[in-house]
């Protein structure tokens, strides 16, 4: 009873307690169900017993039954079984309406397996009855209460009701059919011939449950939907709901198919075309938005969707509007060109009553933005800002953000936005949704460090939440000294340290403490700051403060020592402090060596997904921010064995490339990491058999074919239990900043030792054994990986002319220039620039701005003018620049070989 | 509860019927999702919450949240919602919401308040179950899930009228369909 949403919704009846009564008398509410009471309807209920019964009682207290479970009454077992026969005697009553309500209180009470034979030949009568609607509707009950064996003995009539002539009745089994065929495929799969038929309906709800059915039936078997596909797209398919599921099949045959070679059209293409010409607006966006979430969807393809969409937005009706802004949004994330016609009509519904509209139309814009626009744009944020709720606005500052790393030159005004929205009123998730946008920017954007800093610190005045001024005080902390003019931050951070809580003053010491350290002028200044805090009421501020005097001042590692090179992994040492804790002899001190170095294989981070509106937009973004967290991820674990940590900080590491077929015995992934003067080859092993223990396992790297590399160290995983995981590493040396290729031969080897089943111990003795991997290769994309450059033109300039190198190619016929621009960057594997990655609908030349740093942080930028010509062949001129005429040679190297 | 196997037929997760302070009048839940009284009771309050302060009277309104999409109207001193899957395609939602309230106000002649609902819960809770099997979208032309409920037969009306003579009970529901005719041959007009 206490969950019942009597006491979050207050219903319209007389709880037990007063208070509630008061209310209902002041509202006056005239209610036929004022003061219901489940006890009284229950007793009530025993007019079905009467012999004579009145049908338009009878129906009073059905509907009273139903209420009363609307509200989120529940019945016990005993009083459902009580309603449930007391209703069966209802079927003798001639009454339809009566009638009506018995078969929707029976679907409501669902009568457990040994009471439904009650009912059953009931039942039966009325699906034989003359009436459809009797028929319909004990179908509807039937295949609602009936269970698998029951379904066999009354198949015959089911499946003789699908190809009924009446419209209820066929609609009726249709729809029971499709909730039987989950657990009774094998039963509903006889019934095809008369399913086929019902397609062929004349009535649209028939055809459209028909077609569910049909295909529901077929799902496991690619051959037959694509069939039915076929089929379906030469007959004509009136009901627009229907034709709404054929759309979504073709859409899948799409997914599944090879994705077209040249200028060949996708098989199916021209039938989502001729649908966006259907007279059903259901048909017509369901056709759009499957053309739109088409995988490499060509421009020319997007063009006819996104110009019925466009159609949509000036629509008076909001729910279309939203529909094609929001698919609309998605295209702008993939192909913001091809939006970019709808601009005028995006801008006017910044205006939008609808605010997820309006925010979703923003979001698109800030997307198909080119720089010029960025200004007007913002002007017209800025006034929208104040009126939307925190939801919406954290969408909008995330595109602000994407926009801004897309266009670094427009940092200013971006950033000055960022700031001025960080003043006004919002809540936490609002706050930090900022925060972290300025401090990703800071991060990727040089230029705007100063800028940024000056806003945090601005920020931290007066914010009223803890978390966010310890984030950014420890951020000041770190890029503070830094900076060109580190003072003029210690009186922002010192305020804190007089003014604050003792959690923030905490903070604010710390970040003090490192100016002390890297800024050996300020060094007498911070002192005198952090001696005033040695009389501060709180202890973990006046042990802090003790520490820092002593690092600053006598630490035998100098001053430096204030922050100091963690190479124990937090974690470790968290379970390493608990397991201390835990003991009862706390006599002995904690000893940091008793720390496992090697990170513990930490389970895959669930990041929070996005919801509502901010997954719409934020689609594919996360794609790309997803690799950036994992490189953090190796290279925490490269550190944490000291033999590679020596080696140095890692250049580059390569997205993971699988050794083994998926569900062998052993898997194996292997990361590349490239590191100044060496190459680490990082294999992730699985043991995924269980009566096994794999010890002394490693991976035998044959350099025959490589011939620059020499093997330094190779790095066994002792033991690697049942069903476990664990890392085995080679190195191999090669000449300092040299681009050398090469392919590998990998063979895994390892000791087996079998685990008895009966004990659980392994066997003493093993026996040695090996496992032949796929090869590995190392490209010459593995030495470049991109790099920001926020104005390409002045880079360009500053580099050396005669570093320049200049070559034409031709690349053959491709689909579009699009095509080209990225098959291109993706071989050399850099950052695009000025958001030249996305060519112009229709252009027949493009010119691609890349930037990338070579290991040995060389950096190369390249400028890659493409064309193309009626017979779509493309050509492309290559022109590099870099600090060393090797590289630039080098990159001509891997486009003669790609 | 059985769920829908087949991801590519559309699902309606639930219709919800709430009056103008968010109170339930009339529910309806088909996913499994949410079966606790209390998680349907959190969910029609940040619905209505979300909602309430929209102008949904003219046009059908809509609204993205959490992992949803909302279509609404607002008729009289009611609410009307209609959820979907967050990949459902709006158009198809607002097709069953058209059906929901559209099939209503033709059972109610027009009288579409609080009060009327109330009095006729049983017209509506028949017709939510006339729209919406299980979640599976059943029938979404208004005037056809209207004589469904009053139990007419398509295409015939003859049967029924003796019995209601007989019977006064019936009147209301016979009137019912009286209008339904009236107001169809009206609204094509227009």
């Amino acid at each position: 009873m206490a969950a019942t949403a009597q006491n979050t919704l207050e219903p319209l009846r007389a709880g037990g307690d007063k208070a509630k009564d008061e209310d209902m008398e002041e509202e006056l509410e005239y209610s036929p169900f004022y003061g219901i009471e489940k006890g009284a309807v229950l007793q009530e209920a025993r007019v079905f017993n009467e012999p004579h019964v009145d049908p338009r009682k009878c129906q009073q207290v059905i509907t009273k039954l139903l209420y009363l479970l609307t509200q989120g009454e529940s019945f016990t077992k005993s009083e459902a079984s009580d309603v449930f026969f007391s209703v069966t005697k209802l079927f003798q009553h001639k009454d339809v309406h009566l009638r009506r309500m018995v078969y929707l209180i029976i679907k409501e009470i669902i009568p457990s397996s040994d009471e439904v034979i009650i009912i059953t030949s009931s039942l039966m009568k009325d699906m034989n009855s003359t009436n459809d609607l009797y028929r319909s509707n004990a179908i509807r009950v039937l295949c609602r209460i009936i269970d698998s064996q029951m379904l066999l003995q009354i198949e015959r009539y089911l499946k003789q009701a699908v190809v009924d002539k009446s419209a209820v009745v066929a609609g009726a089994v249709l729809a029971g059919a499709i909730h039987l065929a989950g657990a009774n495929a094998e039963v509903i799969k006889r019934w095809s011939n008369e399913v086929q038929e019902a397609i062929n309906s004349r009535h649209p709800m028939v055809q459209f449950q028909a077609v569910a059915l049909m295909h529901g039936l077929r799902a496991n078997d690619r051959l037959a939907v694509s069939k039915l596909v076929t089929q379906l797209v030469r007959s004509n398919v009136r009901s627009p709901m229907a034709q709404c599921l054929l759309v979504r099949y073709v859409a899948q045959v799409i997914a599944e198919s090879q994705p077209g070679v040249g200028n060949e059209t996708r098989p199916f293409y021209d039938f989502l075309e001729s649908c966006l010409r259907h007279k059903s607006e259901v048909v017509i966006f369901e056709a759009a938005r499957a053309i739109c979430n088409m995988r490499d969807v060509t421009t020319r393809e997007l063009t006819p969707a996104v110009t019925v969409l466009q159609l949509f937005l000036s629509s008076s009706k909001p729910v279309l509007r939203f529909a094609a802004v929001r698919t609309l949004n998605k295209v702008a994330m993939s192909h913001p060109m091809a939006v970019t016609n709808c601009n005028i009509d995006m801008e006017s519904l910044i205006a939008d009553p609808n605010r997820s509209i309006a925010t979703l139309a923003i979001t698109t814009l800030l997307k198909t933005g080119n720089e010029s626009s960025i200004d007007r744009l913002l002007k017209q944020i800025g006034g929208f800002m104040s009126e939307i709720a925190d939801e919406f606005k954290v969408v909008v500052v995330e595109a602000i953000k994407a926009l801004c790393l897309k266009f670094p030159q427009k940092y200013r005004g971006l950033m000055n936005f960022l700031s001025n929205v960080l003043r006004e009123d919002g809540g936490f998730e609002y706050k930090k949704s900022i925060v972290d946008a300025i401090l990703q920017l800071i991060r990727e954007i040089p230029e705007a460090k100063e800028m940024g800093l000056a806003q945090l610190c601005e920020f931290i005045e007066d914010c009223e939440f803890n978390f966010l001024s310890v984030q950014i005080l420890h951020l000041l902390g770190e890029e503070g000294p830094k900076t060109k003019d580190p003072a003029r931050y210690i009186r922002y951070i010192y305020n804190r340290v007089i003014l604050e809580n003792a959690t923030v003053r905490a903070a604010a010491l710390s970040s003090l403490a490192r100016f002390g350290a890297h800024c050996p002028d300020l060094r007498d200044r911070v002192l005198q700051l952090v001696r005033r805090a040695l009389y501060d009421n709180d202890d973990e501020v006046r042990d802090r403060a003790t520490l820092y005097l002593y690092q600053l001042q006598r630490a035998p590692q100098g001053p430096e020592s204030v922050d100091p090179q963690w190479r124990i992994p937090a974690k470790g040492l968290e379970a390493a402090l608990t397991a201390y804790l835990e003991q009862t002899d706390t006599e002995q001190p904690f000893d940091l060596a008793s720390v496992p170095e090697v990170a513990a294989p930490s389970p895959a981070k669930a990041k929070a997904k996005p919801q509502g509106l901010a997954a719409a937009v934020a689609a594919g973004m996360s794609a790309a921010a997803a690799p950036v967290t994992q490189t953090d991820e190796y290279a925490e674990m490269l550190k944490a064995v000291p033999q590679l940590a020596a080696l140095g900080p890692v250049f580059k590491t390569c997205a993971p490339v699988q050794l083994t077929e998926e569900e062998t015995e052993y898997k194996v992934v292997c990361v590349r990491h490239v590191l100044e003067g060496h190459l680490v080859f990082q294999f992730n092993c699985t043991n995924t058999v269980k009566e096994q223990v794999l010890e002394d396992v490693s991976v035998t790297v044959d350099l025959a074919d490589a011939e620059e590399f020499s093997e330094e160290l190779v790095l066994p995983l002792e033991v690697m239990p049942q069903e476990g995981a664990g890392q085995t590493y080679v190195v191999l040396a090669r000449p300092p900043g040299s681009m050398a290729l090469g392919r590998f031969v990998n063979i895994l080897r390892f000791r087996v030792k079998e685990i008895d089943p009966a004990t659980g111990e392994a066997e003493e003795e093993g026996y040695e054994d090996e496992y032949q991997l796929e090869d590995t290769e190392v490209v010459a994309a593995d030495y470049i990986k991109p790099s920001f450059t926020p104005n390409f033109r002045a880079a360009w300039d500053a580099l050396p002319e005669e570093s320049e190198m200049v070559d034409d190619y031709g690349i053959g016929q491709r689909d579009s220039l699009q095509d080209a621009v990225e098959a291109v960057g993706r071989i050399l594997g850099m950052q695009s620039c000025e958001g030249t990655d996305a060519v112009p609908p229709n252009a027949r030349s493009h010119t691609l701005l890349l930037s990338g740093t070579v290991v040995g942080d060389v950096q190369v930028l390249v400028r890659l003018a493409f064309g193309i010509d009626a017979q779509r062949n493309v050509a492309m001129k290559l022109a590099v620049r870099s600090e060393s005429a090797e590289v630039s040679e080098a990159i001509h190297a891997i486009i003669q070989e790609a | 509860m059985t769920e829908i196997v087949d991801p590519t037929i559309p699902v309606v997760k639930n219709l919800l019927l709430l009056d103008s302070e968010g109170k339930r009048i009339a529910v309806k839940y088909f996913t499994p999702d949410m079966t606790s009284v209390a998680a349907q009771a959190n969910y029609e309050k940040s619905v209505y919450a979300k909602t309430a302060r929209t102008n949904a009277r003219g046009e059908a309104e809509i609204i993205m949240f959490d992992d949803v999409v909302v279509v609404y109207k607002f008729l009289g001193d009611l609410m009307f919602y209609v959820t979907g899957d967050q990949d459902e395609n709006e158009v198809v939602l607002y097709s069953v919401l058209q059906a929901f309230y559209e099939s209503i106000n033709l059972l109610l002649r027009n009288a579409v308040e609080k009060k009327t609902v109330l009095e006729n819960l049983d017209l509506v809770l028949l017709a939510m179950d006339e729209i919406v099997d299980g979640g599976l979208i059943l029938e979404t032309d208004p005037a056809t899930v209207a004589t469904r409920v009053t139990m007419r037969q398509d295409g015939d009306g003859s049967p029924m009228s003796a019995e209601a003579a007989s019977n006064p009970g019936l009147v209301t529901l016979s009137q019912a369909f009286g209008s339904i005719k009236e107001q169809v041959a009206r609204s094509l007009l227009k």
